[in-house]
């Protein structure tokens, strides 16, 4: 592939005093592509998220998005680029109902700007937009699921819900920090085509995910990441057959049933 | 053997009329339009017969003072249940507003009609400028930031002994009479009102509730915080100027009390009398607990003991707030069931 990477992360490193949550971590993402992003917990993968699209500032190191710096911009012009994420703790506006949530971004400017009569404006109306939306993600038109309050909707509606936040900016990159955990086995399976589907209509994907055979199953490419650095990157089964990712990240034993199951 | 009491809960019934949307209703009868229309009605002819029905100057005097009152917790309202800003900015407002119609009628000689809506625009820039670099912060310190200018204005205008100093701007223009000045205020107040509660439900006043509720995922969506915290604060510092530009216009003196703590304090007590985050409510809360101050008056120096008992009486026994406990009322049925 010779094409220039879509987002470049060059020796990224945080340090939250004297604790390195990344150390030197780079890797380049191609346009189209679904990279997962793997680790023990703590290894540092949110943090990476955050330093990525603005909402921590990094210690050294820079981001590249289409080749112009992107670190240091704060987090609402980094969004409004196309890098948008969700968040690993849901974060829908509670106090209104799930179609109100989306006419939120639909209201940003990126969403004015590039969604043509979809952005709202004067031609479309946002409500209607949104609803439109959320069907995309499996929220049913005709049920009420739309129009109940974010406070009672169930975690599966709200992991679309962040998704459909990120998708209503017309986004190049959407960052999924964990979208599949806390769901039932069924809600995954749901979940898998929709993102293959995102995949297939261009946007491109990074993947933090604790659910590996899922992950496996869509990613392009894994990221290892361990105490804040980078151990390998590759196919999953590089990665699968790798000695340093087992030793670090599944356990010795737990390796055999991770790879019976896959 | 103990007696096994009855157990009994209240259940409740929605009596509400068939809407199809947030704004659109599908009205079946007269009865129904007169059950949407009625309560608005009941309220707007309220307040603008008020003028007319009250016998003397000073209770008249009393109307100006509320209304000035009623647009502050509007103000106050507005930043706190919409925007997630607890304001504690009247006085700072109302003595930025004030001042600068003084300026503008005594310098530049301009009448009433025109210092008024000037001083609103200016004063809500200036306020906004002073707040805006506590605008990118979250939690408390807009609060202590807006308690304190109003202190230290206060301080300046003493020191330096510009402005008139400590004895202020006098001889400043009024109104041509009574009546302009009466309904002028009434106009403004009923006309923020009812555009404050709309502009909250338009998109800019989900984006303001979005605010409150996730700043976080306001950012995420590409949005600046501190653009709409900034436009919030410019719709709440205008209320509150106009405020003041018309309180020192029917004095006809603009001095240090026009920063007193009032201003800031009552709005909140309002507030909580009127029910947080309904707009209506916390005007209603203005206008019934400035009148029982002036009710108060004749008990002398105990009238701030009996203020402080109805106050609390309000907060332990409706704690929720008139305006939303009588929505209840209305829009319910409600009756005993045994368990």
């Amino acid at each position: 592939m010779n094409a220039p990477p879509l987002l470049q992360v060059n020796q990224v490193t945080k340090a939250f005093g004297g604790i390195f949550a990344l150390n030197d971590v780079s890797f380049d993402l191609h346009e189209g592509e679904i990279l997962g992003i793997i680790g023990p917990n703590g290894s540092g993968k949110t943090t990476l998220v955050n330093c990525i699209t603005g909402f921590i500032d990094l210690t050294a190191g820079e981001v590249l998005f289409r080749g112009r710096v992107i670190s240091g911009k704060p987090a609402h012009k980094i969004a409004d680029m196309g890098v948008t994420r969700t968040f690993q703790i849901m974060r829908p506006y509670f106090s209104l109902p799930a179609y109100k949530n989306l006419v939120i971004p639909l209201f940003a400017p990126r969403a004015k700007r590039t969604g043509g009569w979809r952005g709202g404006g004067k031609l479309g109306d946002r409500n209607t937009v949104s609803i439109d939306i959320l069907e995309e993600l499996g929220f049913e038109r005709e049920s009420f699921v739309p129009y109940k309050m974010a406070s009672n909707l169930p975690t599966g509606y709200l992991k679309r819900l962040e998704l459909a936040r990120c998708l209503a900016l017309n986004p190049e990159i959407i960052i999924c920090d964990e979208v599949f955990s806390g769901l039932s086995m069924s809600e995954i399976a749901s979940m898998v085509p929709l993102m293959e589907r995102l995949q297939m209509e261009g946007i491109t994907l990074i993947m933090i995910e604790h659910r590996l055979r899922e992950l496996f199953r869509v990613a392009n490419r894994i990221m290892v990441l361990n105490f804040g650095e980078k151990l390998m990157e590759g196919t999953a089964e590089e990665v699968m057959a790798d000695e340093k990712v087992k030793e670090a990240y599944f356990g010795s034993e737990e390796v055999e049933e991770v790879m019976e199951h896959a | 053997m103990k007696a096994q009491h009855e157990q009994r809960r209240k259940e409740r019934l929605d009596r509400g009329i068939k809407v199809r949307s947030d704004g659109i209703y599908a009205l079946m009868s007269w009865r129904e339009l007169c059950y949407l229309v009625l309560p608005r009605l009941v309220l707007i002819v309220g307040i603008l017969m008020l003028p007319l029905l009250m016998p003397t100057m000073y209770w008249q005097r009393v109307i100006s003072i509320v209304c000035i009152y009623a647009l502050l917790t509007l103000s106050f309202d507005f930043l706190a249940h919409f925007v997630g800003l607890v304001s504690l900015g009247g006085a700072f407002f109302i003595g930025t507003g004030g001042y600068l119609a003084a300026i503008l009628n005594q310098s530049l000689g301009l009448p009433p009609l025109l210092s008024i809506p000037l001083a609103t625009v200016i004063g809500a820039i200036i306020c906004t400028l002073f707040l805006l670099p506590c605008l990118p912060l979250r939690g408390v310190y807009f609060a202590i930031v807006t308690l304190m200018y109003p202190l230290l204005l206060m301080r300046v205008i003493e020191a330096l002994n510009i402005l008139g100093g400590t004895d202020g701007i006098v001889g400043i223009g009024s109104f041509a009479n009574r009546w302009v000045e009466q309904y002028f205020i009434i106009i403004m107040v009923l006309l923020f009102l009812f555009g404050v509660r709309r502009l909250v439900n338009q998109d800019l006043g989900l984006v303001f509730r979005a605010v409150k509720d996730n700043d976080q995922a306001v950012r995420a969506s590409g949005m600046s915080i501190t653009y709409y915290k900034t436009i919030a604060v410019f719709i709440a510092s205008a209320m509150g100027c106009l405020g003041g530009a018309y309180l020192v216009h029917i004095y006809m003196w603009a001095g240090l009390s026009t920063f007193a703590l009032d201003f800031s304090i009552l709005p909140i007590a309002a507030t909580v009398i009127g029910g947080a985050g309904t707009l209506v409510g916390p005007v209603l809360g203005a206008f019934i607990l400035v009148p029982i101050s002036e009710l108060l008056r004749a008990f002398g120096t105990l009238r701030i003991v009996f203020y402080a008992l109805i106050l609390l009486a309000f907060i332990v026994f409706r704690s929720e707030g008139i305006m939303v406990y009588s929505q209840r009322k209305y829009h319910q049925f409600e009756k005993w069931v045994r368990v």
